[in-house]
């Protein structure tokens, strides 16, 4: 189906074009009590700064948590009254910042974003004083100057796609044998238990080799991210991690004894937890301790960060040992409680 | 008593549907903890996973100075609870390799003269180098590396000249609403419960008549006088109710695990899930009439969910969108239902102000039914 | 719609189930070719033929689960193309493939199906014990459908199907896969129901079963070859059991370079 190939396109390019953790265009309010020509050149740097749009001009200070209410708003600026006589005369003027904490994150940055700009303002007012001691820092970003979010996307995106088809797809295709009676008649027939799984999974092992490659292709051609390492280490990982998902999705097979209930468990138990916590989207380092642990267990975090180091540092297998190690562990452990479990039943 | 042209009650069929729905749902053993316990698990589980904030960096010290200053610079960045210094040397290669290895991921370069050069000429310069991987995650571990350095600057002008006027002229004040502590699960519980009813309402209901289609119960179905209409309903309502109940003890777990305030009206908040859950099992079942199994009913499903999640604003800003993306959210609807879960759970929006996203789910809703009782046929 | 009548020997008798000029193209494919028949209220009419025949292509147009691609078809009085509710109102139909729910018990599918059919609580309650009871088999009133053996889920499916009083019931190969101790218990169900009134149309690819009917046709790759009674047919081939009528049949078909 056109939908199996659209898939990793669609994805590839909504997460190169359309989702970011990035900040652009968040809606303020401004509230200004001066309308002076300072107030008005602080807001113009806001607006003019890309991540910042006027949302609303407010005039009272009620009218702000109607304004937060209504969803749109992120953050009102609150200038008070004589804002440009006040800096003049007593050095002194304060600019009100709220920020709607529903989203946490989203505030924090916002009023990061404000604030430096707000000091950088004030720098220029007093670029010709000298101040001692200062000292200067440089930063530097390594491996993604441009913070592009979709390096930490793509990595993800395959993670997640490949899963999809090899695990998920594969374990519902061999419980529809189970739950509409055709392994019976599979399993007397003279194919070896073996044979008939191998069967089953081939297609979907070619599908996700084919997907792996589409995806790889596109986000290096279209969203320009780079494979540093080697691209022989990468698809031998990837296939590595196919093999691996094959197994995961046999085994979820092999407990469920209808498509409804291989599909629900798959996506509670991997997809769920492979979006949120293989590190895809949100660090690993920032959980609490438990579920660091409890990650652990989940082959995709691993393969995150061998594709993330293979493309974007160019590691080899000299630094993703342990990792690769570890996904073929989970492999042999899966096909090994799979046959058990198949055994359990023939007998 | 409704009465179909038919000569045939209307309600009587779609109870006499929904009472079977409910007994295969307690026959199946299977599912029974996967659709009530599972979620519940999920939602504990994915609760504390789900942060940005960043609690600890790895920082290593490149110290080419050895002086007393560079010494309390370090002793700085030792003391605060944002870093562990999990390495030192003088040697900018080491910690570039310490980077690679994923030890560290910043990196604090102090020049050689550090101390000479600030006290004598009044500036100098030091390095932070910041594993960019993670972007938005560096640009916190930057600024947060920048604050400690700028603190210490001023500490230092301070204890220099104490009669230094150091004050902004600008005075920033800062405040949150609705969240003061910044927690993120505040953020996140209300949307991973509308991303658990989701799943529930999508694919359960949706699987259901292309399940029917597969092993071919719908023969039978479709032989009877059930009207297009009452079958979908019968297939709706028992997993809109269950929906319902998973929401109503979701959002207890919210309140006493997480602490989740809940300022705006619950009527509100199952008013508008009631209808997103139409919305979006009417989609599934919509779904459903388009597949003949349910292996494609499901990647169908999985594959508008996905595209649905990622671009409604549940884990990333809609803002920063491109206008094509926002354009395309509207078909999405779960795009419409998270904003009014967060604001009248956490700001306490009432009705008004969320009826911009209300009136577009009703839409929704009659516009996937019909697709979906159209789509259904009964002679084919 | 009008009712026509056919003299046959002396008796008057009103179709139930008009066809004429059936088609039914998949494509290029003519599944079924010209059909051409009537079915008398009351009586129990076999439609014969090899597995592929095109027997339950028909049977679900009658059905109103299929749309005709042309001919005329009228069911218990309703056209074919417009009124498959108002057919699917009066007839009963148990489909080759096993299709009530095996995850469910006996009673439980007998309340799902009643209900549906418009039928009150009280009648549904009767209903079910007394076709158990005729079925022997009140017992299993509870047991779920899968743990049944199929001989007696096909009994069930029959009475789900009249279990309303329909005017019609439409048999799919109902026998297919039963022992010969099941099947002849099953006839008798069918001769029952025949005798309280419903008319049953049954396809049937045992052709020792079209003995049991009253009148039969057979098809063959899509066309009707032959339509009277058992009786007429065999003197009409010379021939001393339905399968050889039906043996002769094919082999005319075949030279014929079908």
């Amino acid at each position: 189906m056109i939908i199996l190939f659209g898939m990793p396109v669609v994805q590839v390019l909504l997460f190169g074009f359309a989702i970011t953790t990035d900040i652009k265009d968040a809606q303020i309010a401004i509230l200004d009590k001066s309308n002076d020509y300072m107030t008005h050149e602080i807001t113009n740097k806001l607006l003019s700064s890309g991540y910042f749009i006027l949302g609303a001009n407010l005039d009272k200070d009620d009218q702000i948590d109607k304004a937060f209410k209504k969803g749109n708003i992120r953050e009102a600026v609150i200038f008070e009254k004589n804002f440009a006589e006040k800096i003049e005369t007593e050095k002194k003027a304060s600019v009100q910042i709220i920020a709607d904490a529903s989203d946490p994150n989203m505030a924090n940055l916002l009023f990061n974003y404000s604030q430096s700009i707000l000091m950088d303002y004030q720098r220029q007012l007093y670029k010709d004083m000298k101040f001692p001691l200062q000292i200067q820092v440089e930063t530097q970003m390594l491996y993604n100057p441009e913070l592009k979010s979709v390096y930490m996307f793509v990595p993800g995106t395959i993670t997640i796609l490949l899963m999809l088809i090899s695990a998920m797809m594969t374990s519902i295709s061999i419980a529809k044998e189970k739950e509409l009676g055709t392994m019976e008649v599979l399993l007397v027939s003279p194919l070896k238990p073996f044979q008939i799984v191998v069967g089953k999974v081939i297609p979907y092992v070619i599908l996700s080799c084919i997907n792996a490659i589409i995806i790889l292709m596109l986000s290096f051609f279209v969203l320009g991210m780079p494979v540093q390492g080697s691209l022989i280490f990468l698809l031998a990982e990837t296939v590595l991690f196919i093999f691996m998902s094959l197994s995961l999705g046999i085994f979820i097979s092999t407990v469920s004894q209808t498509q409804q209930i291989a599909m629900m468990l798959s996506m509670f138990v991997l997809m769920l937890p492979t979006i949120l916590l293989s590190g895809f989207i949100f660090p690993i380092e920032n959980m609490p301790v438990v579920l660091q642990y409890f990650s652990m267990i989940m082959p995709s975090r691993w393969f995150i960060i061998i594709i993330k180091a293979i493309m974007l540092k160019g590691s080899g297998i000299l630094f993703l040992w342990k990792e690769t190690l570890i996904l073929v562990g989970l492999t042999l452990f899966f096909i090994t409680m799979s046959v058990k479990k198949f055994k359990v039943r023939l007998a | 008593m409704l009465q179909s042209k038919y000569n045939h009650p209307i309600m009587r069929t779609i109870l006499y549907i929904i009472q079977k729905e409910f007994r295969q749902l307690k026959r199946n053993r299977q599912m029974l903890p996967i659709i009530f316990i599972m979620p519940m698990v999920q939602l504990l589980i994915l609760s504390f996973a789900a942060t940005f904030e960043i609690k600890n960096t790895n920082l290593f010290i490149v110290d080419n100075d050895h002086s007393q200053l560079s010494r309390e610079l370090t002793a700085k960045f030792k003391g605060s609870p944002f870093y562990t210094i999990t390495g030192y040397s003088d040697d900018y290669n080491t910690a570039q390799k310490a980077v690679e290895l994923r030890k560290a991921s910043q990196i604090l370069i102090i020049p050689t003269d550090f101390e000479r050069d600030l006290y004598k000429e009044d500036k100098a310069k030091v390095q932070i180098v910041t594993d960019a991987i993670n972007g938005s995650a560096a640009a916190l571990t930057n600024g947060y590396a920048l604050s400690i350095i700028r603190d210490f600057n001023v500490n230092l002008l301070v204890e220099t000249f104490p009669s230094i006027d150091l004050k902004d002229p600008i005075d920033v004040r800062y405040s949150f609403w609705y969240n003061p502590k910044l927690d993120y699960t505040t953020f996140m519980v209300p949307g991973i419960l509308v991303l658990l009813i989701t799943i529930i309402g999508l694919f359960l209901c949706g699987m259901n008549i292309v399940r029917e289609k597969e092993i071919g119960t719908i023969e039978q179905i479709n032989v009877t006088p059930i009207h297009k209409y009452e079958f979908i309903a019968g297939k709706l309502i028992p997993f809109w109710i269950i929906a319902l109940f998973e929401l109503a003890f979701g959002l207890t777990l919210a309140k006493l695990v997480f602490n989740i305030p809940i300022v705006g009206s619950l009527e509100l908040i199952f008013g508008v899930a009631s209808v997103y859950l139409i919305a979006i099992m009417s989609l599934g079942l919509f779904i459903s009439t388009l597949a003949d199994t349910q292996q494609q009913s499901m990647f169908l499903s999985w594959f508008c969910m996905v595209i649905f999640i990622l671009m409604s604003g549940l884990f990333t800003p809609i803002d920063s969108m491109p206008e094509w993306a926002k354009a395309i959210n509207i078909i999405n609807p779960i795009h419409y239902f998270i904003p009014v879960m967060r604001n009248v759970m956490l700001k306490g929006s009432n009705f008004a102000d969320i009826s911009k996203y209300f009136w577009p789910l009703v839409c929704y809703g009659f516009i996937s039914i019909s697709l979906a009782v159209w789509r259904y046929r009964k002679t084919s | 719609m009008p009712m026509s009548e056919i003299i046959q020997s002396t008796e008057v008798r009103e179709s139930i189930i008009y066809v004429r000029d059936l088609v039914k193209r998949f494509g290029r494919f003519v599944a079924n070719d010209h059909l051409s028949f009537d079915v008398y209220k009351g009586e129990i009419f076999g439609f014969l033929g090899a597995n592929g025949a095109g027997k339950t292509t028909a049977i679900r147009i009658l059905c109103g689960l299929s749309t005709p691609t042309s001919g005329q078809i009228n069911v218990a009085g309703y056209d074919a193309y417009l009124q498959t509710e108002k057919i699917k109102q009066n007839i009963g139909y148990m489909s080759q493939k096993f299709s009530l729910y095996e995850d469910l018990s006996v009673e439980e599918n007998f309340t799902f199906y009643g209900g549906v059919y418009g039928l009150r609580r009280k009648q549904i309650k009767e209903k079910t014990t007394l076709l158990l009871t005729r079925l022997d088999l009140l017992d299993e009133r509870k047991t779920v459908l899968k743990a049944l053996p199929l001989g007696w889920k096909q009994k069930l499916a029959f009475c789900v199907a009249i279990m309303h009083d329909p005017k019609i019931v439409f048999l799919d190969e109902p026998t297919g896969g039963v022992d010969p101790i099941t099947r002849r218990q099953f006839w008798d169900l069918i001769y029952e129901a025949s005798h309280n009134g419903i008319t049953v149309f049954v396809t049937t690819h045992y052709m020792d079963e079209a003995e049991y009917c009253e009148r039969v046709t057979i098809m063959v790759d899509g066309r009707i070859d032959a339509l009277d009674t058992p009786a007429n047919l065999k003197l009409k081939y010379n021939a001393s059991s339905m399968n050889e009528v039906f043996l002769r049949l094919a082999r005319t078909a075949k030279a014929t370079g079908e």
